[in-house]
């Protein structure tokens, strides 16, 4: 008798905790849905030609666009991944190949504190190096601002995936009197170079969307910039101009910008899937 | 195993066998290696202790001995593989073609081309063809010419048995091929950048009788342009395919000479033990 009332307790309890599993999940989720849904919605009505072909356009005149903001978006991203690529995986080459325990230990400590400043500590930052200095807001301070945030990131992860390659492969290079460089950039690096770029591709996505470090180092502009020393236009912040404006076609904008710029980060995600799963089967 | 010996037999063995000159040792004219009074430490732990070897060219030598009886490091330790263990120390010396190969002025990857290995556990690049694969050696350390490197593709495949089997699928990637290919591939890719010597660490012990076989035939093949070291835990093998035959054990050669006087009279006891199957 009460072996089995045991049973059925157990079964409720088990019962239980899947049901509050399965809520948590649909939790994790339903923000994601919930995005699409409001974005799509109040955003795609306004995702014409226009909007990637036109320059701004003062409130009540039609026809307006984010031209300037897309490109300007895309300006930064490169210019910060000039930045952040570079110095992140040669970073992460450091810790997976070359550093002893010590300095390792206090270059991980460092990267996940970095990891974890608040991104506009980082507008700050450059604003006093490079804003202040050269006395202008500019291209230049924006993406080294998003540089830095892409560094740690990308060490870290690059760091991850060198140390996935089995010690096999460095070992038969070396034994073929290939140098240690060569060996950890053709053999090793090359090995595991899906991972790097889904690294690299996340640490995109993860700044794509950043506005506070743009805020008083890219700072925004209403034309073209005519040169990277310049303030220059980027999706987030007209986002932003536009969403706290009074304006209703400008909050129009502002959903179709958001839209853009989800679907942009949904994108780069999707191939990250792509790419890992690639990655997956060749290690199985 | 080691561990399971009485404890007066080992302080006998360290104290008799270790510490004397083995004066039975062959010796061939123009050995290959000079090991002389070599010692290895893995931070504070000597893996090698005290060898004295010479080496003979343009033939098999092969090691045997229990686990963990340093077989591998000894193996490491002549081409300067050991030097990627952190924390490890040498005493003594190497001679190589006249040269110690531990003289500071000594670039450990210009030997590991004159002195390739082959690995247990196969390695083939995953990011690379066969062909591929067979050359990265020659072409990571420079070699531009197409005709050198299509005649080497050719030449290695066929020394290592494997042309007939993959030439029609030079492109494909060296990981497709089964087990035995994948060893046979290593091998080719070892020799294409024509060493002296080979070093070879067990390289059947993860294939089938029949794999085991080709590599061995290879083995046999190979040993007129090559000199071969060869370790294996496998009796048959080591009787089968080498000309002299080392037996280390706790770190230390025990025995060294021909391997049918190693098989049919061995002069130490711990190396009748360990062929007979009293221990390892
Ligand atoms: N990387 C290392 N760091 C520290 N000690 C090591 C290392 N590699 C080997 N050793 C030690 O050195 C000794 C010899 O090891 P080695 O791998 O050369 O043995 P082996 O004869 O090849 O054994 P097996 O037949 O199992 O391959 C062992 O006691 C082992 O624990
Ligand atoms: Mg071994």
């Amino acid at each position: 008798m009460s072996g089995s009332a045991n049973h059925q307790f157990r079964k409720a309890k088990s019962l239980i905790a899947s049901l509050l599993c399965s809520v948590a999940a649909l939790l994790v989720i339903a923000p994601l849905g919930l995005i699409f849904f409001y974005l799509l919605r109040s955003g795609l009505s306004s995702l014409n030609v226009a909007f990637f072909t036109n320059l701004p356009r003062p409130v009540g005149e039609p026809g307006g666009g984010m031209a300037n903001a897309i490109v300007g978006s895309g300006e930064l991203l490169a210019l910060a991944s000039l930045i952040g690529v570079p110095v992140g995986v040669l970073g992460g080459v450091y810790l997976a190949e070359y550093g002893t325990a010590r300095v390792n230990a206090l270059l991980r400590f460092v990267a996940d504190v970095l990891n974890g400043v608040p991104s506009i500590i980082w507008g700050v930052v450059v604003y006093g190096l490079i804003v202040l200095p050269f006395k202008s807001f500019s291209a230049y301070a924006g993406s080294l601002a998003l540089g830095f945030m892409m560094i740690p990131l990308i060490m870290r992860t690059t760091e991850e995936v060198l140390l996935l390659v089995p010690g096999g492969y460095r070992e038969a290079a070396l034994a073929l009197g290939i140098s240690r460089w060569k060996t950890i950039v053709h053999i090793v690096m090359k090995t595991a170079s899906k991972g790097i770029v889904t690294g690299v591709l996340l640490a995109l996505a993860r700044i794509a969307g950043e506005t506070a470090p743009l805020l008083f180092t890219a700072f925004g502009n209403r034309f073209w910039n005519r040169s990277l020393a310049e303030p220059i236009a980027a999706l987030p912040l007209q986002i932003f101009t536009y969403a706290i404006s009074p304006y209703d076609d400008w909050h129009r904008q502002a959903w179709a910008g958001a839209l853009l710029l989800v679907a942009m980060i949904f994108l780069i995600n999707l191939l990250v899937r792509f790419l890992t799963r690639g990655r997956a089967a060749r290690v199985a | 195993m080691i561990e399971t010996l009485p404890a007066m037999q080992t302080t006998r063995v360290r104290t008799v066998d270790f510490m004397q000159p083995l004066t039975d040792q062959p010796q061939p004219d123009a050995p290959a290696f000079g090991v002389k009074n070599l010692s290895m430490w893995y931070g504070a732990k000597e893996a090698i202790k005290n060898v004295t070897i010479d080496v003979p060219a343009k033939r098999v030598t092969a090691i045997i001995g229990p686990s963990g009886c340093g077989k591998s490091t000894f193996l490491r330790c002549l081409n300067r593989m050991h030097e990627l263990v952190p924390r490890t120390r040498v005493e003594g010396e190497v001679l190589f073609a006249g040269q110690n190969l531990y003289s500071p002025d000594v670039d450990p990857a210009m030997i590991r081309r004159r002195i390739g290995m082959v690995f247990q556990k196969s390695n083939p690049f995953p990011t690379m063809s066969i062909a591929e694969n067979v050359l990265v050696g020659l072409k990571l350390n420079g070699v531009r010419d197409r005709n050198l490197l299509n005649e080497r593709l050719e030449k290695s495949l066929r020394m290592a048995a494997l042309w007939s089997e993959v030439k029609d699928d030079l492109r494909k990637p060296g990981i497709s091929l089964s087990g035995g290919q994948q060893q046979r591939l290593c091998i080719a890719r070892a020799i294409a950048i024509e060493p002296e010597v080979l070093l070879m660490d067990e390289p059947a012990s993860a294939l089938d009788p029949i794999a085991t076989m080709k590599i061995e035939e290879l083995i046999t093949e190979l040993k007129a342009n090559y000199t071969i070291v060869i370790v294996t835990h496998n009796m048959q093998q080591a009787s089968r395919c080498s000309d002299f035959t080392a037996f280390f054990y706790m770190g230390a050669l025990i025995e060294f000479a021909n391997t049918a006087k190693i098989f049919s009279n061995p002069t130490r006891r711990q190396t009748e033990d360990y062929i007979t199957g009293r221990f390892g």
